[in-house]
């Protein structure tokens, strides 16, 4: 089975995060760039579905140069090879743009099924998976805690508000897993010794067959307007205990529907 | 706050950032809840085995990793600031496999070490005794040969990992010719007449299992035996020669630990509108504890380089092992004062590691048998 994993390399959510000011992108000078961690959920999946049932697990990556560390890491867990698209074309690109560049990709460098995390921890649309199957025309089982490939078939567990659905689709087929699915493995020290010698393609949009005038801050269909930073975290609901503390605390968390 | 460390190739750097995840995420969060309770974290091992980690610095041919001992040690001395008993058990377990690795014959090696060293596994040292401690060659376990190999009689003491371990490496009498009647086996977990006593109540490290290790008729094939019959002393001097600066490592693990909790604590704490970092009797403090870390450091690393080199380095090792462990009580001790009170307390991680440091004064040949080492070297001119 040809696997490919989407990953992508976001601000490490440890660090103050910040947008550009100048065209109210990320910044990404301003903090360490970082597997984003339901990518590695994402790359242990393939792993295991590659342990169970052979072939190979080709990372895809979109994003700038230093995108390169990311790509490593994933190659260290265990991934045999890699494709970087990168072109300054590329740049500001939003989910629409992103998920036709990344399905032109997916299309020239072939693929049985992709797997995703289900959202980044930077942008957090979390629809570039639904995108990505729709662009590709294959089926999407999205929010997956829970994937099996028997043959040519695909089960998942799709995670809802209510519990989950069991969803089923023929390959090719696109994936997106959440945090609940696995238990991502470190790499060993040998991991990473063999992963700088493992492959990496570098394309860029003329290679990946990639128009243009689709892709980048000026062609994307979203613009961010305006941002300003979080507020200072509110001062929370003290609950005072006079006997009734427990049923105060019920009411509140049925009042935020936590209950 | 993270070490800068000057490491000598590009692996060994991945090799750190590799095992500062690893501390970070695996073995620091744990520290406290099971050093309360006292459970050995033996999955912490397996985590760290999968990762390659059990096997350094040993050759890649039996399943190591090449690594010198420069490196190495800088591993243990991250695992220790996150957690003593993670950082001095992958000491001692990189100790065990020493006597196979470099006394073996070819065919244990190819035999045993790929076990030993995968990271499934996990070892222990036996050398002292209730009775032989630093007068490690008066020991008394017998080890008799007969045609179909050994019997071996009698009681180690103090043995980390004990009844926790895969496979013991014992050191044990063959003849009564003192130090030159010692010899060295290789025993696997299960064999019959072996037993363990309950786990000693420590100071601290207590999820570490310390425990006595029994042999009871037990029964060993002649290929258990490791070197030659009576090489047994010379071969448990060579590796507490690398496992001197295993425990120096850990030492200036646990004191950059406690350092940095009270650095960072200073730097927060303010008394009459000061942070107290800003005092000098505080920051005096602080200036000391920085500078006697650093010069531990120095100091093992200098002997790792001269061990690496393949000169003697047995007298710097005892130096390291020394100057580390007792610079990493006062340094503990100290941390404890800075934080005052709440030094004292457990809800903070300064009091466990005053307790940890002390240990390190004692174990792999307590610091008064480190000076004899070094007197006798001065001495021998």
């Amino acid at each position: 089975m040809n696997i490919v994993v989407c990953v992508k390399q976001v601000p490490d959510t440890a660090t103050e995060r910040k947008l550009r000011s100048d065209d109210k992108t990320l910044d990404r000078d301003a903090a360490d760039g970082v597997i984003n961690e339901l990518c590695e959920y994402a790359v242990e999946e393939a792993l295991r579905l590659k342990e169970a049932h052979g072939g190979e697990v080709t990372v895809l990556t979109m994003g700038p140069g230093k995108a390169t560390d990311t790509i490593r890491k994933a190659l260290a867990m265990g991934a045999d090879k890699a494709v970087h698209l990168v072109d300054d074309a590329l740049h500001g690109s939003d989910a629409l743009g992103t998920s036709y560049a990344l399905a032109q990709t997916l299309k020239k460098i072939g693929f049985d099924l992709v797997v995703l995390g289900s959202e980044s921890t930077d942008a957090r649309t979390g629809v570039l998976a639904a995108m990505l199957a729709e662009r590709l025309g294959v089926p999407q089982l999205t929010f997956s805690n829970k994937v099996e490939v028997n043959g040519e078939t695909i089960t998942a567990q799709r995670v809802t508000d209510y519990g989950y659905d069991r969803v089923e689709a023929s390959l090719p087929a696109v994936v997106s897993v959440v945090e609940k699915i696995n238990e991502p493995r470190y790499p060993s020290f040998k991991g990473i010794m063999a992963a700088k010698k493992k492959p990496v393609t570098t394309l860029g949009i003329a290679d990946a067959e990639i128009d243009a005038s689709q892709v980048g801050l000026a062609n994307s269909w979203s613009e961010v307007v305006d941002f300003a930073a979080a507020p200072p975290r509110a001062a929370g609901t003290i609950v005072k205990d006079e006997g009734d503390g427990g049923v105060k605390t019920a009411d509140f968390l049925a009042s935020k529907k936590f209950v | 706050m993270t070490v800068e460390r000057v490491l000598p190739t590009a692996e060994a750097h991945d090799l750190i950032d590799l095992v500062r995840e690893l501390a970070g995420k695996e073995v620091a969060p744990r520290a406290a809840a099971d050093e309360a309770t006292g459970r050995f974290p033996r999955e912490v091992f397996t985590t760290l085995g999968r990762s390659g980690l059990l096997g350094l610095p040993y050759p890649e041919e039996h399943g190591g990793a090449a690594q010198p001992y420069e490196v190495y040690l800088q591993v243990i001395e991250e695992l220790a600031a996150g957690w003593l008993a993670v950082g001095l058990g992958l000491s001692v377990h990189t100790l065990s496999c020493f006597p196979v690795a470099a006394y073996g014959t070819d065919a244990q090696r190819a035999e045993l070490l790929p076990e030993m060293l995968g990271g499934e596994l996990l070892g222990a040292y036996c050398l002292s005794e209730p009775h032989s401690g630093s007068d490690a060659a008066a020991l008394t376990t017998r080890a008799a040969r007969d045609a179909d190999g050994y019997t071996v009689d009698g009681v180690k003491a103090w043995i980390t990992h004990g009844g926790a371990a895969d496979f013991y490496t014992l050191m044990a009498r063959t003849s009564p010719d003192g130090a030159r009647g010692i010899s060295c086996f290789h025993v696997p977990a299960g064999t019959p007449g072996l037993s363990f006593g309950e786990p000693e109540r420590k100071m601290g490290m207590k999820s570490s299992p310390t425990a006595q290790v029994r042999f009871d008729a037990a029964r060993l094939g002649p290929d258990a035996l490791v070197g030659s019959e009576g090489e047994g002393f010379r071969i448990a001097m060579a590796a507490l020669d690398g496992g001197r600066l295993g425990i120096a490592a850990c030492a200036v693990g646990v004191a950059q630990a406690a350092f940095d909790a009270a650095a960072s604590y200073a730097r927060e704490r303010r008394q009459f509108g000061s942070r107290i970092a800003d005092f000098q009797g505080v920051g005096f403090m602080l200036a000391d504890m920085a500078t006697r870390i650093a010069a531990a450091r120095a100091l093992y690393l200098d002997a790792a380089r001269l061990r690496d080199a393949g000169r003697p380095y047995g007298t710097q090792a005892a130096m390291a092992k020394l100057f580390a462990t007792d610079m990493c009580m006062n340094v503990t001790t100290d941390a404890v004062q800075v934080l005052g009170g709440y030094g004292y307390v457990e809800d903070f991680p300064v009091e466990r590691y005053m307790r940890e440091a002390k240990v390190l004064q004692i174990v792999e040949g307590t610091n008064q048998v480190q000076r004899l080492v070094i007197s006798r070297a001065v001495a021998k001119g």
